[in-house]
């Protein structure tokens, strides 16, 4: 039990002033979404936006990738653009949209779970945000410069990103660098607000064990952005220098050492997939529950496994380094710790497993993206335990098997994981119910997609097709065709999205403060909640989250707050 | 555990403030990997070199860049005097140690400035001249920071009411000041001292 510090009025006296309160402020323009607001609430939604404008533009360039491996040969784009394509294609999904649309819902999310008025530092998050459009632009500026965007992949190797054939400084590469750190700056900024609300601005009561547990994997997910991203701040500071002044960090013929980048970027970008997968491991621990009308199966085990992977997350990054000429013992002693995550991961799997056992499930949308994302990730968790073995990895290493796999954690469990997210609390933010035709359809085009997608690049990755190639054996026809067509259903997938987000904001039926029976604080505040959101009425939080079907209330007063809700909706 | 005192709606911005030690402890524990990133990478290319010293350069001349090391280091002490005397609301006291540790920060950066200019190799003359002026350059870029952060706070501690809400300010200026004589001597250690 954690002390109150102040006396918060929460009798039912006290409770029936708030509404009035709210009912006094003027009602607030939407053009509040195209300022610099310092609202979380705001802030997040903007996020969120601007993330999926950048995933249509990355999708896009996805569709020129797969629309040029339908064929064998290389016969859609010219060979040095589609080099620029992937490289573009890999940076604007993990910088301008995974890692934005991932801030947007903890913005919404992590106050309100907390029963906070905003985040700890407004306007660092307002900076934070404006920073994305920022680095955003610049990457896309690359397009246009001479000699193209960046081509050396997602990973920018050196020798190929310290090559600068034309002499430029501003190159496509030294725009992707400063893009990137950016980026990094943007997020730092963002995970020392995130971590600061979490750890000082919980609600009387909410102490760490009765914290949801999106908040803990939000916790687990931004201390991995401050320990791993500075890492590789500083390889990418060396490689800038390299590329622009001349100096020899990674150059071997003055002494340097091209592997070391290698370290440096996998010792961020390997923990950077727990950065996303995190947050989505809360999410399906959040919405499991509400749709199977059972308590988080094993709550504090879940809570506790998220910290296993950030310290484990970070003594792996050296497996995607098998082939880089690292010593035995290195394999041996990576291929162990990274097999080791499988452990408090299939703690998490098992416990939402545990969950919906003999629940009554409600089949929503939500819950759909939900059993789908989950069934995707299981499917990643094999090939991954696959690629930690040395020998699979030193097989399939640069092949399709990577990209596949990868491309089941980011998009099948990830991606899926987020929509079930964007579905479920869409009411509460927007004030308004998505339709969930509309959302079916989506679910059932997207999973169907990425499978088709993804599925064939395993069988070409064990056949031996190395990845980014424009052109390929015709023995690999088969599966790329249907990979193709997999990733142009995906394609055609986000626009019943698109509708339903935008119609039914516009003119969808009106939700309700809890239109899906779901226990948290976020759940006691109107829809959508006013600026501050509980203001100086933050309820005492009593027992444990995830309470469904005990009958055992979350907060004091929880009674006598819901009937003011519901009577304040019945007034409106 | 919750800061949640009502604020007018134009206060948005400013409502919540009162974390900022916290978020600035958190900056400044991200801060050091960049440092641990710099300072591994400097051993992992040292360790495996061939030829580590470019060639006509014999080492690096140790005994000025002792004295900036001792100037620096002894900063810290009397940024500590400096907020002692805060804590006594001995303002001029305060003041008169808050400056001398600026004027020490100074003196450091001085020295560097000095000793670069003397040096034999630049910062293209290998993975030696690359991580030399990389590791003291990024950390004279934290020294000049933590002056100016300084300067800030001295002419805070002039206005009226200074340090009722200035407070966590001169707090956490100290406290990256410490931070920047740490990694220093870590820096001293690697760069001066282990030159076998």
């Amino acid at each position: 039990m954690c002390p109150d510090p102040m006396p918060f009025p929460t009798t039912p006296e006290a409770m029936t002033t708030t509404p009035s309160l709210h009912q006094d402020q003027p009602p607030l323009s939407w053009t509040r979404y195209f300022g610099f607001s310092t609202d979380a609430k705001v802030i997040g939604i903007q996020y969120i936006v601007l993330a999926f404008f950048f995933f249509l533009i990355g999708g896009f360039l996805a569709m020129i990738i797969r629309g040029e491996l339908i064929t064998p040969p290389a016969d859609l784009v010219d060979r040095t653009v589609y080099n620029g394509l992937y490289t573009m294609h890999g940076t604007i999904m993990l910088f301008l949209f995974i890692f934005p649309v991932l801030n947007g819902l903890n913005n919404l999310l992590i106050p309100t779970m907390i029963g906070a008025p905003d985040m700890a530092f407004p306007r660092l998050n307002t900076a934070a945000f404006w920073l994305v459009p920022v680095f955003g632009l610049l990457l896309i500026a690359s397009f246009f410069v001479p000699g193209g965007p960046a081509y050396s992949g997602w990973w920018s190797y050196p020798p190929v990103s310290i090559q600068n054939p034309l002499g430029n400084l501003i190159s496509g590469q030294s725009l992707w660098l400063l893009a990137v750190a950016l980026s990094g700056v943007s997020s730092i900024m963002g995970a020392i607000n995130f971590v600061t609300t979490i750890l000082r601005m919980r609600a009387p009561g909410m102490t760490l064990f009765r914290m949801p547990v999106f908040c803990w994997t939000a916790l687990a997910a931004q201390s991995l952005q401050l320990i791993g991203l500075p890492a590789l701040t500083g390889g990418a500071v060396m490689l800038l220098f390299d590329l622009t002044v001349g100096t020899s960090f990674y150059r071997p013929e003055g002494g340097g050492d091209p592997v070391l980048y290698q370290h440096f970027f996998w010792f961020y970008s390997h923990p950077a997939v727990y950065v996303i997968i995190l947050p989505v491991f809360g999410v399906f621990s959040e919405l499991f529950p509400v749709y199977s009308r059972k308590p988080l199966f094993g709550y504090v085990y879940v809570c506790l496994a998220s910290f296993i992977i950030v310290g484990l997350g970070l003594i792996v990054w050296v497996h995607h380094m098998f082939p880089s000429g690292v010593t035995m013992w290195m394999r041996n002693l990576f291929m162990f710790t990274t097999m080791l995550i499988a452990v408090p991961t299939g703690v998490k799997v098992f416990a939402w497993l545990g969950t919906i056992w003999r629940g009554k499930l409600q089949l929503t949308t939500p819950m759909l993206f939900c059993l789908g994302g989950l069934i995707n990730f299981v499917f990643s968790g094999i090939t991954g335990i696959m690629l930690a073995t040395v020998p699979i990895d030193i097989h399939v290493s640069n092949t399709y098997f990577v990209v596949g796999h990868f491309h089941y954690v980011i998009y099948g469990a990830a991606v899926m994981g987020i929509f079930a997210a964007i579905y479920h609390w869409f009411p509460k933010f927007t004030g308004r119910m998505p339709y969930e035709g509309l959302g079916k359809l989506h679910f059932v085009l997207t999973f169907i997609g990425a499978n088709l997608n993804f599925l064939p690049m395993h069988p070409l990755g064990l056949m031996g097709m190395p990845r980014r190639v424009s052109s390929y054996d015709p023995e690999f026809a088969f599966w790329n065709v249907l990979a193709s067509l997999g990733a142009f259903l995906l394609g055609v997938s986000i626009i019943p999205f698109l509708l339903n987000m935008i119609s039914s904001w516009a003119r969808g039926p009106k939700a309700t403060h809890n239109p899906w029976n779901a226990i948290g604080l976020e759940w006691l505040l109107p829809s959508p909640p006013p600026v501050e959101n509980f203001e100086e009425h933050v309820p005492t939080v009593i027992s444990r989250p995830y309470g469904y079907g005990t009958g055992l209330p979350l907060v004091e007063h929880q009674a006598e707050i819901e009937r003011q809700l519901t009577l304040q909706e019945a007034s409106a | 555990m919750t800061t949640t005192t009502p604020q007018p709606l134009a206060e948005h911005g400013e409502a919540h403030g009162g974390h900022n030690m916290t978020g600035f402890i958190i900056f400044l524990c991200s801060e050091s990997v960049i440092f641990l990133a710099f300072f591994s990478g400097y051993a992992l290319l040292k360790l495996s070199a061939l030829n580590w010293l470019p060639a006509g350069v014999e080492g690096l001349e140790w005994r000025t860049p002792l004295l900036n090391t001792v100037v620096l280091v002894s900063s810290s002490g009397t940024i500590v005097l400096a907020e002692h005397f805060k804590a006594k609301d001995k303002l001029w006291l305060f003041r008169g140690f808050w400056l001398l540790t600026m004027a020490m920060g100074s003196y450091f950066l001085y020295g560097q400035a000095v000793e670069w200019g003397g040096l034999q190799f630049g910062f293209t003359s290998g993975t030696f001249g690359g991580t030399f002026y990389l590791l003291t350059g990024f950390h004279g870029l934290h020294v000049a920071t933590g002056i100016l952060l300084m300067g800030l706070m001295l002419v805070k501690s002039f206005l009226p009411g200074n340090y009722v809400g200035g407070e966590q300010g001169v707090q956490a200026t100290s406290l990256f000041w410490h931070f920047v004589d740490v990694i220093w001597i870590v820096l001293f250690l690697l760069i001066y001292v282990w030159q076998g």
